[in-house]
């Protein structure tokens, strides 16, 4: 089996006093879409941001291509995110530059490419998404779904070898949605990317990744191919790919005893 | 009483971790000026939007200092038969203290608080996180121009802001109440001595620069991501900029004048 891209080794992770990951183990293969799901807060970004090193970890290890990301100096780590292009949920498109502007602009901080070159990259990128007509608009005049997509052909405007979507199905109506579905898959085999999807949304992230994870309360809890997800005899599997209200993960946050509570004698 | 020590004890930490965040910060973008200065289409275009819109509101303000002082001035200065001596005053007061301390207060409530929503919403957009996975640091393409810009403009603004309230003054003292035009302009040559009161009300207005746009982009970048964070930073950057000007006025013009 090929090397993987990114290799996480007993990951361990905190916010304050809270635990977001306790001994995380993860292998991402190269040229696959790797989805990594989970419940809302379980950390599914923060660990999208412990890979591109914005974050430091408490312990543990995470190697893309090779190299120890929390032990990388500067120049070392910006040289590493050159091969990584990242999608965040917001879009984080630069605001006060237009749409042709947005995707050019890692093209021209990185490369001395001439202008006309830059034009035809930036088409390129943007045709590829769908949205060549849109270059002259300003982000503020975009829909959600088309930032998401603009957002897209700026994380794949210098050809990195790992994209990694934060959400990318979150908020979305039905048609942007599966756009999206199908612009991540084709792109991932076009491109010969490796792709990490972190999403919560289970039908779309199911249908595009080769393999999942599934996170929750600090550490992977299932992972295997989507068929096999869907055909795990885990409870919590279970629960969470079918929406099921109640079962491992329970309904109720975590409280004092409920006639103790209403009788005024509880904590609060 | 313990509640009372553990809180004093919190806000004592989290001041000097702030300060020392806010030092960093600091370190960071000077250490980030010198590749900003290869490439000054940042710098122009953070000038024009730090510098030149604060303009109208520095000469408006100046022009109607030196018009109060003016009358002001002359007030006073007729009961001794002194109103010859307007030029000098005006000029003194805009030249040593008011150019440089009123032109970094409204500097600070016009640019300095823009600055801080500008980043702070940047940061709660994922603005500046989208650009270090870019692999652009936000300090050297964000931060930088602006703190050069704030730290050129400043001077520049005080210096016009000095140059219309002495303008305002004449108008006044001059136009509507009388003082001999050629007595106004030569006691201000003769009196206002270049190093000790013009180039040291410059050199406050370049230490004010570097403090209103030092507070105005660190209370940005540090700012809590949201409406609420962003909202707080910007009523603090004008706040403690207000307070660090006053303050270091003080400290500065015991310095130059205090012997």
């Amino acid at each position: 089996m090929a090397e993987p891209v990114v290799q996480i080794r007993d990951l361990r992770f905190a916010r304050g006093e809270r635990m977001i990951f306790d001994g995380v183990d993860l292998d991402i293969r190269p040229g696959g879409v790797t989805a990594i799901m989970g419940p809302s807060g379980t950390g599914k970004t923060t660990l999208l941001k412990l890979i591109g090193g914005q974050l430091q970890p408490l312990s543990g290890s995470i190697r893309v291509h090779g190299e120890e990301v929390p032990g990388l100096a500067r120049a070392a780590l910006y040289r590493l995110r050159r091969r990584i292009g990242m999608l965040f949920q917001s879009g984080a498109l630069l605001t006060d530059i237009n749409v042709f502007d947005n995707v050019a602009y890692p093209i021209r901080e990185h490369t001395g490419l001439p202008e006309t070159l830059v034009r035809d990259l930036v088409l390129m990128k943007l045709e590829a998404v769908g949205l060549r007509g849109a270059a002259q608009l300003m982000p503020s005049e975009l829909s959600g779904g088309m930032s998401r997509r603009v957002a897209l052909a700026r994380a794949i405007a210098l050809d990195p070898d790992i994209v990694m979507y934060d959400e990318p199905f979150t908020g979305q109506d039905p048609i942007s949605m599966g756009v999206l579905v199908k612009l991540i898959r084709e792109l991932n085999n076009a491109l010969g990317m490796t792709s990490v999807v972190v999403s919560h949304d289970v039908r779309e992230a199911t249908a595009i990744a080769d393999y999942a994870y599934l996170l929750s309360d600090g550490k992977v809890v299932d992972h295997g191919t989507p068929d096999e997800l869907w055909g795990s005899r885990s409870d919590w599997s279970q629960q969470f790919l079918n929406g099921q209200p109640d079962g491992p993960v329970a309904f109720h946050y975590p409280a004092p005893d409920f006639r103790d509570d209403l009788l005024g004698s509880g904590r609060c | 009483m313990l509640d009372a020590l553990q809180r004093l004890g919190q806000i004592t930490l989290q001041f000097f971790q702030r300060l020392g965040r806010g030092n960093l910060f600091l370190l960071q973008t000077l250490a980030s000026l010198p590749g900003t200065i290869l490439r000054p289409g940042l710098v122009v275009k953070q000038m024009y939007s730090v510098g030149v819109l604060t303009l109208v509101i520095i000469v408006v303000s100046g022009l109607f200092v030196g018009m109060v002082m003016g009358l002001q001035g002359y007030n006073t200065l007729v009961d001794f038969g002194a109103e010859e001596s307007l030029g000098v005053l005006v000029a003194l007061s805009l030249v040593r203290e008011l150019g440089p301390v009123v032109a970094a207060l409204l500097f600070a409530g016009r640019a300095g608080s823009a600055l801080s929503a500008e980043i702070g919403l940047m940061k709660a957009t994922e603005q500046l996180s989208g650009m270090e996975m870019m692999a652009v640091d936000p300090v050297q393409r964000v931060i930088a121009p602006r703190f050069l810009a704030a730290f050129l403009s400043m001077p520049l603004l005080a210096a016009i802001f000095s140059a219309v309230g002495v303008y305002g003054g004449h108008l006044v003292g001059v136009g509507l109440l009388g003082v001999d035009d050629g007595a106004f302009w030569a006691q201000m040559q003769d009196k206002v001595d270049f190093h000790e009161d013009i180039l040291n009300g410059v050199i406050k207005s370049i230490v004010f620069g570097f403090i209103a746009g030092w507070i105005a982009l660190f209370e940005g970048y540090d700012a809590v991501p949201t409406a609420e964070g962003v909202s707080r930073a910007t009523t603090q950057t004008v706040v403690h900029t207000a307070l660090a000007v006053l303050g270091l006025d003080f400290v500065l013009t015991a310095l130059m004048f205090g012997d």
